[in-house]
């Protein structure tokens, strides 16, 4: 992958290379997933795009209707398979066996959020990828991958232009 | 032109300043550390030579013997879920009510979650008379084909705790991932290997963001009821038994009121510690401690009326069993503790917390001391007088903790202050991206605040975005 980028020192700067970009893109034969943005906490969605909706909260519900069918699964399954009766109740009885439903449907919630999110992120990664540390003194990253080396320098100048305190490249 | 949090934060050396006080304790050790750390392990040894003995000896060297099986372990077990509910409920709530003073202070809370469920945790297996076996309680498919009894509180509890824990995990370690990708550009050598593996390879792409932003919202809505079920279930570990004092359809509400109250005190201590030992008092500031004064005052209202509503029930019902209990905890024996604990819940507290000018640091830190030793008495006396005057009076007996009751207490709280130190050690104890990156959320036109923001103080007003939060919703 080869890529070139500006590390910028704040949002509105960054917010102007990325409307440079985007308006460019003909020009420069730019595809706007081809524009990446990195930034060390959160950016309004104004500047880097609004994101797709996510289905992790309905994942999270699924994950809670697995958790507490399994709870109960579980619960049923071995009292029937061992039978102690207890205090007078029945086997399976009903408000015991609905704590137990209930824990695990949090749990069940609990672990498809985690998992969801690991996978739509794509992490842990330990791959090779667009960074720079300068993210974490707080600079911006706008990136354009892929590009032409003809183009090169003309994104350079592109980038600087918009306000970039620094522009690179990645062979 | 238009300005807003983002741009002033990544433009401003004062949002570099901040990273630099908040990553210090992580690149700079002071020979306070060593000892502190030092002295922790040496009583956490001492607590794990106890409870050697104790496993070599058997419980006979424990003061439980019949008819009081609960002793100080069990007083400690919910003692320390007790506190476990500072953290992760108080975050979730307060993140999902907006609330902005809450940036500093999350971390810190949720630590304390994670830590003490872990303390916690280990006291019912330590009460065990052969504690090698506790595996018997975890649902797995043995070769004697026989199962936990899922009608048991105890089982409950296994089930609660571990769900809890894996929710306050995840609510820990999520926004630490972040902040560990910024220790990690800033090491070299063995610490940025470590730190490049704890990261995970993340790189704040918008997508990243977003879906942290979503993942913690998800979490804050399941983790509330969560925490409210966990102390729930460790009161029908009693409420469950036909004991007098502990047959009671409150204890549910009771209990997890008493542990919001005795979290929030050891957050207030956590916190005070974590200001004056790291240099946090940019950070963790007198409003930080008002505020939670606040919520300390109201818990310990809501404390007494519990107490009070509690005690009114059993003396108007007076049935005999339960006034043998009743009349040992008010002017018997357990009396001293009993009163004492009035002091240190609500009589010391109220006037500190109530007039505002004694709600400073100190008065706060203080108030907060009291309620911890109150409510771990609280605790004390739930647990042991009741079995002390059980229904058949020719079964009544008494109990004294032995030194290796006291010694394994001790130890197990040094172990609770020594994971806490550490975690502050290697994490960053205030969430960076958090205490500067949500304001940068909206754009904020000038003259929004009514008064100019401080950058850094994590103070600023709070601004009521006109614009919708995204596309995304629970």
């Amino acid at each position: 992958m080869n890529a070139i980028y500006g590390l910028f020192s704040d949002s509105d700067s960054a917010r102007n290379a990325l409307s440079v970009l985007r308006t460019s893109s003909s020009e420069l034969h730019i595809k706007t997933e081809s524009i990446r943005v990195i930034s060390s906490e959160p950016l309004e969605e104004e500047i880097t795009g609004k994101e797709k909706r996510s289905l992790m909260p309905w994942i999270a519900v699924v994950g809670g209707i697995l958790g507490g069918t399994a709870g109960y699964a579980l619960a049923a399954f071995t009292q029937r398979t061992y039978p102690l009766p207890t205090g007078g109740m029945p086997i399976v009885a009903l408000w015991p066996t609905g704590i137990v439903i209930y824990e695990l449907t949090m749990m069940g919630a609990i672990l498809a959020t985690i998992v969801t999110f690991l996978i739509t992120v794509g992490l842990p990664r330990y791959t090779r990828r667009i960074y720079d540390p300068e993210v974490s003194h707080g600079k911006i990253l706008v990136a354009l991958i892929d590009t032409d080396q003809e183009l090169r320098a003309k994104l350079r100048q592109k980038l600087l232009e918009a306000g970039a305190e620094q522009v690179k490249e990645i062979a | 032109m238009e300005t807003n949090r983002a741009a002033q934060n990544m433009a401003d050396p004062e949002a570099e300043r901040i990273r630099e006080d908040l990553l210090r304790p992580l690149f700079h050790t002071s020979w306070r550390f060593y000892t502190g750390v030092g002295v922790l392990v040496a009583i956490g040894l001492a607590g794990m030579a106890a409870f050697a003995y104790q496993v070599y000896s058997g419980m006979g060297v424990a003061g439980i013997t019949r008819p009081v099986f609960w002793g100080f372990y069990i007083t400690n077990f919910v003692f320390w879920i007790g506190i476990s509910h500072a953290g992760t409920l108080i975050s979730a709530i307060l993140r999902l009510v907006n609330a902005g003073w809450r940036r500093p202070v999350t971390r810190c809370a949720e630590a304390i979650t994670v830590f003490a469920l872990a303390i916690g945790g280990q006291f019912p297996i330590i009460h065990l008379g052969r504690p090698w076996l506790f595996f018997w309680l975890i649902p797995y498919p043995s070769e004697r084909h026989i199962w936990p009894n899922f009608r048991s509180p105890l089982l409950w509890d296994f089930l609660a705790i571990s769900t809890y824990i894996t929710g306050s995990l995840t609510f820990l370690l999520l926004p630490i991932i972040p902040d560990w990708a910024t220790v990690r550009d800033r090491s070299t050598g063995l610490r940025k290997r470590i730190y490049t593996f704890l990261a995970l390879g993340w790189q704040g792409t918008p997508r990243e963001w977003h879906r942290l932003e979503l993942a913690m919202r998800i979490m804050s809505v399941v983790i509330i009821p969560v925490a409210v079920s966990v102390h729930t279930i460790v009161s029908w570990d009693f409420a469950m038994a036909l004991v007098p004092m502990w047959h009671s359809t409150m204890f549910g509400p009771y209990f997890v009121a008493g542990a919001i109250f005795s979290g929030i005190a050891a957050l207030i201590i956590a916190m005070a510690l974590l200001r004056k030992f790291l240099h946090l008092e940019q950070y963790l500031k007198p409003i930080h401690f008002d505020n939670l004064g606040k919520l300390l005052l109201l818990m310990s209202l809501l404390w007494l009326y519990f107490i009070f509503a509690e005690r009114l029930t059993v003396w108007y019902g007076n049935e005999t069993s339960e006034m043998a209990t009743f009349w040992s905890i008010q002017r018997g024996k357990f009396a001293g503790l009993f009163w004492t604990m009035v002091f240190c819940n609500f009589l010391i507290p109220f006037p500190i917390l109530a007039i505002k000018k004694l709600r400073t640091i100190t008065g706060t830190v203080i108030a907060s001391s009291t309620v911890v030793v109150g409510m771990w008495l609280e605790r004390f006396l739930i647990v042991v007088p009741p079995l002390e005057r059980k229904y058949l009076p020719y079964d009544w007996g008494s109990y004294r903790p032995t030194w290796v009751e006291i010694t394994v207490m001790i130890g197990t709280a040094a172990g609770m202050v020594l994971l806490y130190v550490l975690f502050a050690k290697f994490v960053p104890i205030i969430s960076i991206w958090e205490f500067k990156g949500p304001q940068s959320k909206v754009s904020v036109p000038a003259g929004s605040f009514a008064a100019p923001a401080q950058s850094g103080t994590g103070l600023q007003p709070t601004y009521q975005s006109p614009l919708p939060r995204g596309d995304v919703g629970i």
